[in-house]
């Protein structure tokens, strides 16, 4: 039964960790760009709907929450990826680090010390069922994800903004040629990113996280591992990634006594251990695909 | 054929020699007139600038993106304080070898973390190689909390004074005073920084200009270039990972040396960000642009913190205003992000230092990087 919990906690887990591998994905798809500045992306998020759940009340606060990422997203292309699309990827991924520096700093400063709740209404309400527990907030968190990452899937195969986004993917240059409308592209993809952000920063400060705190982000870059072991271009392995970054979070903590020399909190380096085992394996992950070389 | 103003300063003989005595001079007297206060900001400015030579070999000249400099610092540092003599810290062990072995031995280490973790290097590039780099700061942050005897815990750890040869680099043993003036450990320290790092500039401007140098350009430039071009391709890069390793291991032994006393918290993944802001706002694959860069992004928070009375809208740290911490780190933040979108806006690809388009046959050999189709983005 232990390690049922631990399946089901870590898989839940591993779903909110796949919504934003997703975002961080499909930035990556549309700009070639590693959004070093996911993680304070996600606090941005979370910050505005624990800062405003007392006055617009959950839903309006989420509503906003999404909002402010969604044009944080939109401006940072506009402003730093536009100008610099002929830059190569470490450039733009230079870039992304640049504006997470500002960003930590001016949210940092804002957190302090603090631990903001973000006003879920669910609380801490826990479901049990024949030994098997399961927060409300992980269940909610789990048909919100599975919803979201669906309804992208759709869009994202069968619309024709999917499939521009698909296109652009493959090959920018023959993309545009055939009228895929690259900076729609890039907006869509940073909006996305920052709407993934946002709901995926909300299941990541409730029950059972204490809210949002500074170290947030430092959790939030658990998508980093999720990314790069799905394959930093496929969206898929996103979620296979997102998954196996919540399972071995969870099996390592829940088998911590066995673990012990492996020393305490080892559950939140497993993942960054585990990704660089399968890079090693597969230099560009589980599903990523391998470029081609031409000369 | 096309000189820059010091290539023209320094093809006269004489007016070079001459330039290169003042600076000797100006070098060897400055701890006697110069202000505490700049004398520190130019000690750790200058302690940085060989970790941030290190990292422009790696980033800027190889086009290995690293984001793990500062574990390798960390080596450096904690190698010398567990291998050198004990300071009586209470929790930490201490080998007890004599410090300058010890110091020898942290950076070899260094250089051997380096080589471990090339092999990941040499099979993963670009942005997922910047990306498994992260694991080495996670990993490190994890055993720097655990290992106490090695790092003192959160509390950290002194860092043993460096002798050398019988000379004491410390405030004490024996008092000494020039000119009048006590004579203390940054005074003696900054002998020992600013030789150090002009051998690490010179040595480092020789590599660049040697056989390697152009062989880890052209890797950078194109991989299937330089092994048509008989490069040996992993070997070279392995070859950047550990140089840089070292590099970082020198750094992170000096750094040790003029904090006295290095806390785990100081080798986060924030440190790894500014050597990486050296590079890019020094000029990357240039070993001038490294000291440079290393010089704003460590004097910057210092002056700043200085004169902060005088900088309208700033207030104390800790008080939820904007104190000069924070402000310094927007201004990093910002630097960045306008060299880069500036450096874009040029023809031609950024991560190329300007040495090498003025004149260096090897480095415009290979015209465009034969990236593959993804790599032409247009919008």
């Amino acid at each position: 039964m232990h390690l049922v919990n631990l399946l089901v906690d870590g898989l839940s887990l591993g779903l909110v960790y796949a919504l934003i591998s997703i975002g961080f994905v499909v930035i990556f798809r549309g700009t070639k760009t590693a959004n070093f500045a996911h993680g304070s992306m996600l606090v941005l998020g979370t910050f505005v709907i624990a800062s405003l759940h007392s006055k617009l009340g959950f839903g309006g606060a989420v509503a906003a929450g999404i909002l402010v990422s969604a044009v944080f997203g939109l401006l940072v292309n506009r402003i730093t990826m536009v100008p610099t699309r002929d830059a190569g990827t470490d450039v733009r991924g230079i870039i992304t680090i640049g504006l997470n520096v500002i960003l930590t700093a001016e949210l940092t400063r804002r957190l302090g010390a603090n631990i903001m709740s973000s006003g879920a209404p669910w609380g801490d309400a826990t479901l049990s069922a024949g030994g098997l527990r399961l927060p409300v907030s992980r269940l909610c968190a789990l048909l919100v994800s599975v919803l979201i990452i669906g309804g992208f899937m759709l869009v994202n195969r069968y619309t024709m903004m999917g499939l521009s986004a698909r296109a652009t993917a493959e090959d920018p240059e023959i993309a545009s040629m055939v009228g895929a409308r690259l900076r729609r592209v890039s907006d869509s993809a940073w909006i996305l990113g920052g709407v993934f952000a946002a709901v995926a920063g909300l299941f990541l400060t409730t029950y059972p996280s204490a809210g949002l705190v500074v170290g947030t982000s430092e959790i939030a870059i658990l998508a980093f591992p999720a990314a790069v072991i799905g394959g930093l271009d496929s969206v898929g392995g996103a979620v296979a990634g997102g998954l196996l970054v919540g399972l071995s979070q969870s099996l390592v903590s829940g088998y911590h006594d066995r673990l012990g020399f492996l020393g305490n909190g080892f559950d939140t380096v497993a993942p960054w251990v585990l990704m660089v085992v399968i890079l090693l394996w597969r230099p560009h992950g589980l599903f990523g695909k391998r470029p081609l070389y031409r000369i | 054929m096309h000189t820059t103003p010091w290539a023209r300063l320094s093809g006269h003989r004489a007016t070079g020699a001459a330039a290169l005595t003042v600076l000797a001079v100006v070098l060897l007297a400055a701890p006697l007139v110069l202000p505490d206060f700049w004398q520190q900001l130019i000690l750790f400015s200058g302690a940085a600038a060989v970790g941030a030579i290190g990292l422009n070999l790696l980033v800027g000249v190889n086009g290995q993106l690293s984001l793990a400099h500062g574990f390798f610092l960390a080596v450096g540092a904690y190698g010398y304080a567990y291998l050198g003599p004990g300071t009586g810290d209470a929790g930490t062990g201490s080998v007890g070898l004599p410090t300058p072995v010890a110091a020898l031995l942290a950076v070899a280490a260094a250089g051997v973390a380096g080589l471990l973790f090339s092999p990941v290097a040499a099979r993963v590039r670009g942005i997922y190689l910047g990306l498994a780099s992260l694991a080495l700061i996670i990993v490190c942050k994890q055993v720097l909390a655990g290992a106490r005897t090695l790092t003192g815990g959160a509390y950290g750890r002194d860092i043993p004074e460096f002798d050398l040869l019988g000379f004491h680099f410390g405030d004490q043993s024996p008092y000494l005073y020039v000119l009048g003036k006590p004579f203390g450990a940054f005074d003696r320290l900054w002998y020992l920084v600013m030789v150090v790092l002009v051998l690490a500039y010179v040595f480092m401007r020789n590599v660049l200009r040697s056989r390697v140098g152009r062989g880890l350009r052209t890797i950078r430039d194109s991989e299937a270039a330089a092994a048509a071009a008989g490069v040996h391709v992993q070997r070279y890069k392995s070859l950047a990972f550990t140089l840089s390793s070292v590099y970082a291991g020198i750094a992170g032994v000096l750094l040790g040396l003029l904090f006295q006393h290095v806390v785990p918290e100081y080798f986060s993944l924030t440190l790894s960000v500014q050597y990486l802001a050296m590079i890019v706002i020094g000029g990357m694959g240039s070993a001038r642009g490294a000291v440079a860069g290393a010089f704003v992004v460590t004097g910057i928070p210092l002056l700043l913190a200085e004169y902060s009375e005088h900088i309208p809208f700033t207030s104390t740290a800790g008080d939820g205003g904007l104190d000069t911490g924070v402000l310094s780190q927007f201004v990093f933040g910002a630097l960045i992000i306008v060299i880069l979108i500036a450096g874009a806006r040029r023809p031609g690809p950024l991560l190329r230092s300007r040495r090498a388009k003025s004149g260096d046959p090897a480095a415009s050999a290979v015209p465009t990087p034969a990236s593959g189709p993804t790599e032409r983005i247009r919008a």
